[in-house]
């Protein structure tokens, strides 16, 4: 309707569009009438055309009559709202499961042979569920074309699901702040046939970016899985202050980390690097927050952290 | 010259009546009811200022995608401070603070509220409350967490969010006691024969946002309390990690936050069923129905705040139960709005000033109550739940609700307060363009919303860049009209010509005492025959 995009994006657009054109419709009728009137009162009893007011007090039938049209109209809005709703509540028992990671300030999606990807792929015309995660602070997954949303919140198992309706790419937003770069946390939702879809997700060996090759250096694979990773919404690579403590000046140096009410020095090594990124709360560099960094643990493995670990050495050479 | 001078010998106004006192302190320890709605007013015409700049601030970050004026860390607390600073420290108290305290003891024939003191001292907690929101700004820098502080974000974040809380909740204690004051005035001080049913409308109004203030603000008291033992002693009632709820906060914020709501909007519709009768010379159509449906939305307003939640996750039981009462409290508003327009049919109109605010009033809120609706339904509100939609809603009823109805308010009782007139042709011009500006600021919201933008979003798509320039050079042209209204009143208040006594033939008490009213309102206190929105 008012979004570029076809009514059998999902399952639910029709529905939803349903509710919004009742909804809309009964509100622009009123909005229009009601208008019109006031502007006709106005202008046929000004002071000059109309110089004596008739007074009236008030209509009991009146107000019977506009208590209860109005509450007639808005159980009939009401109605198609849930109508609208209420199969997205009702997720298949039979479903491809995708789950949806989010984190400041990616998404990730993990699909059930544990291939991972930060743009959801579904098939078409098959139902999907996402079951959602929230690893630090709230999220939320929209995809307007699906007309869909679900909130993500830590500590809480919640799914989302839909029937992907059309192929093609649709933009997938986090709505719900979660702090600096929230309106960067967006990605796409690739709608393949199933086929197609197979074939993709059965390849995991497949990288995404640069292949993995002999011809890329330790140091540029290393970059590569930072960006991956989502690292560098928080980490800069040119010695500005993000939400941490940028890469460049890092390497060797040494820097105060608060460890409970301790402070200390440390150098940065391969063990520094390697504890900040699977216990990124035990020591926190001073100046720096807290509790935003999460563990890594199992996301990034220690071959990673070489890498990683490489591409330190050569920024900061 | 010498008739006024002997004049004003029989009757001192209250601005002339300092009790003796020098300088700032005929302001500061006045407990004139009427004094301390104008200090209400003139602080927050300050951080109205601010409010305003910031979202132009905001705006002109907004006009194209990528960074054009700030960072994304600048826009997130500027979004944050803005939010704080207009809702807790301009819409909430607004009307309540500056018209209920200067005039609702006038409406009902009392010399003052039943508690001065009190009044004046929940005018400093309200200063107290600005001075922390103030010290928020500085340290870790401006919070960043969003007017609503939601947990765990605003527990994680580095910048100085405990401030603004805290400011929030004291500011909180302003409203309580202010309330309660109210409440006390209407019940004891009215006028002999001033029974409930002959009192104006805009003391019913304030006495149902009384109520709210008293029962429903002790609520986020306690929440932001909890917020503070959360982030400095880390005790886990909202924390996942430590087995909190994340949602529990939610629920506990918009148990006050949305009640609030009819805080800033009940007062509003009040100075309106004030302003239409006076201009159509007729009396108010249906007055009790007003009245009921004022107290209806006092009551039924608080079971509904579970509406900003209906995509966290909660039972399709608690949905359904939330929409079906959010489409309810839509009809006292819809039985207002069909009453004033009903008021207008056969009256004998002028279209001044106060006039064209109210009407415009109607057509503001008309349209941000129908998309209150659309907000409503489950289906479409999870489509619009935190896009630009929302944005411009609340826009619409907040600033366009309660604003219209403020500005006509200060338009409409500038000569009683005053006791000067201000120049109609630039008040005219000043609201025009202030309602072009408006509508084409938020106007093209709606639409992004729809589009799916969402909201609180430091840079956007190239999809969404068209309605952004639109909103932006609105959001230019709204400032622009605001520019004029304020320094056409401002001028006025201090040299505009002396206005004659009851200039647009209002009835109500506050147009038959001498203007500006005197320390003491009335010599003597007025006996109350007859209902009022009497024309003959
Ligand atoms: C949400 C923001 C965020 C993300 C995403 C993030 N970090 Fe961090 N990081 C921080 C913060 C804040 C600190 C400083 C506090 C601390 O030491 O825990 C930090 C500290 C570090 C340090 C220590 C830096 C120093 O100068 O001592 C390293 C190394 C590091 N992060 C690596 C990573 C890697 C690798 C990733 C991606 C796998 C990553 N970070 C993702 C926020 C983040
Ligand atoms: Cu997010």
């Amino acid at each position: 309707m008012y979004t570029a995009v076809p009514q059998e994006a999902s399952n639910f657009v029709a529905g939803v569009d349903l509710a919004f054109m009742v909804i809309l419709g009964i509100s622009a009728f009123f909005l229009i009438g009601l208008t019109v009137v006031m502007i006709v009162f106005i202008h046929k009893y000004r002071k000059d055309k109309h110089p004596k007011a008739v007074q009236n007090e008030g209509s009991t039938k009146l107000e019977i009559i506009w208590t209860a049209v109005p509450l007639v109209l808005v159980l009939v809005m009401f109605y198609f709202g849930w109508m609208g709703w209420r199969p997205m509540k009702n997720p298949p028992d039979e479903a491809m499961h995708v789950t949806a990671i989010a984190r400041m300030w990616n998404f990730q999606f993990q699909y059930e042979n544990g291939k991972t990807s930060d743009t959801l792929y579904v098939p078409l015309n098959e139902p999907v569920i996402l079951d959602l995660v929230a690893l630090d602070v709230l999220h939320s997954l929209y995809i307007p074309a699906f007309r869909v949303k679900e909130d993500m919140v830590p500590g809480q198992d919640k799914v989302m699901w839909f029937i992907p309706g059309s192929p093609g790419e649709f933009d997938l937003f986090c709505t719900e702040y979660c702090g600096l770069e929230h309106s960067y946390m967006i990605t796409s939702v690739i709608v393949m046939p199933k086929e197609e879809f197979d074939a993709w997700v059965l390849d995991t060996t497949a990288v995404e970016g640069p292949a993995a090759g002999a011809d890329v250096s330790l140091a540029d694979q290393g970059w590569e899985v930072l960006r991956k990773n989502g690292c560098n919404a928080c980490h800069s690579q040119d010695g500005s202050k993000l939400v941490g403590p940028s890469y460049l000046g890092g390497w060797g140096n040494t820097r105060t980390v608060v460890t409970g009410r301790d402070e200390r020095e440390v150098a940065m090594d391969e063990e520094y690097v390697m504890r900040s990124i699977y216990e990124p709360n035990a020591d926190v560099v001073k100046g720096y927050n807290k509790g935003l960094m999460l563990s890594y643990e199992g996301m990034v493995s220690e071959e990673e952290v070489k890498l990683i670990v490489e591409y330190l050495k050569e920024l900061n050479e | 010259m010498t008739s006024q001078t002997s004049e004003s010998k029989v009757h001192k106004t209250y601005l002339e009546e300092d009790m003796g006192r020098k300088g700032i302190f005929k302001w500061i320890l006045s407990t004139d009811h009427k004094r301390i709605a104008l200090l209400y007013l003139y602080s927050m015409m300050v951080w109205f200022t601010v409010g305003v700049v910031l979202g132009l601030l905001m705006k002109l970050e907004l006009i194209a995608p990528g960074k054009t004026l700030m960072g994304p860390q600048a826009y997130n607390a500027t979004f944050t401070v803005h939010g704080v600073i207009m809702i807790f420290l301009i819409v909430i108290p607004g009307l309540p603070a500056v018209f209920g305290n200067f005039l609702l003891p006038i409406q009902i024939g009392a010399k003052d509220v039943a508690f001065p003191r009190l009044n004046l001292f929940s005018w400093y907690i309200y200063v107290l409350g600005s001075i922390l929101v103030i010290i928020s700004l500085f340290g870790n820098g401006p919070p960043d967490t969003g007017w609503t502080f939601y947990a765990p974000y605003s527990f994680k974040t580095g910048t100085n969010m405990l401030p603004a809380a805290l400011g929030a909740f004291v500011l909180g204690f302003s409203s309580i006691l202010t309330g309660l004051n109210f409440i006390v005035t209407i019940h004891r001080m009215r006028a002999p024969g001033m029974t409930w049913m002959k009192m104006p409308l805009f003391p019913w109004s304030i006495y149902g946002t009384a109520w709210i203030q008293l029962l429903a603000t002790p609520i986020v008291g306690i929440t932001l309390l909890m917020v503070a033992g959360e982030r400095i002693l880390g005790i886990g009632f909202f924390d996942p990690a430590k087995g909190g709820d994340p949602l529990l906060y939610q629920h506990l914020f918009w148990i006050y936050s949305h009640p609030a709501v009819y805080i800033m909007i009940l007062p509003a519709m009040g100075a309106i069923s004030e302003i239409i009768p006076t201009f159509t010379r007729k009396t108010i159509f249906g007055y009790k129905a007003i009245v009921i449906s004022t107290l209806a939305i006092a009551f039924v307003g608080y079971f509904v705040w579970a509406h900003h939640m209906f995509t966290s996750g909660m039972s399709g039981t608690a949905l359904f139960t939330f929409s079906i009462l959010t489409f309810l409290v839509a009809i006292p508003s819809a039985i207002k709005v069909f009453n004033w327009i009903t008021t207008m049919h056969k009256g004998s109109i002028s279209t001044e000033v106060p006039f064209q605010w109210a009407a415009s009033f109607i057509f503001i809120f008309m349209i941000g109550g129908l998309t209150g609706l659309v907000l409503g339904a489950l289906a479409t509100d999870v489509h619009l739940h935190d896009t630009a939609f929302v944005v411009a809603h609340f826009h619409f009823i907040v600033f366009g609700g309660v604003g219209f109805a403020f500005f006509g308010a200060i338009h409409y009782w500038f000569p009683v307060i005053y006791g000067r007139m201000y120049d109609n042709s630039w008040a005219r011009t000043g609201w025009i363009v202030f309602f072009i500006g408006f509508v084409t600021l938020y106007g093209p919201m709606f639409y992004l919303g729809m589009k799916g933008m969402p909201r609180r979003y430091f840079d956007y798509l190239e999809e969404f860049h068209g309605p952004n320039i639109i909103s932006t050079f609105g959001a230019l042209v709204m400032i622009t009209g605001l520019v004029i209204i304020v320094t056409n009143l401002i001028k006025s208040a201090r040299s505009g010509p002396i206005a004659p006594h009851n200039p647009w033939g209002g009835t109500n008490l506050e147009w038959r005492i001498k203007s500006p009213p005197s320390l003491e309102n009335f010599d003597e206190i007025p006996v109350i025959d007859k209902a009022t929105y009497k024309f003959d």
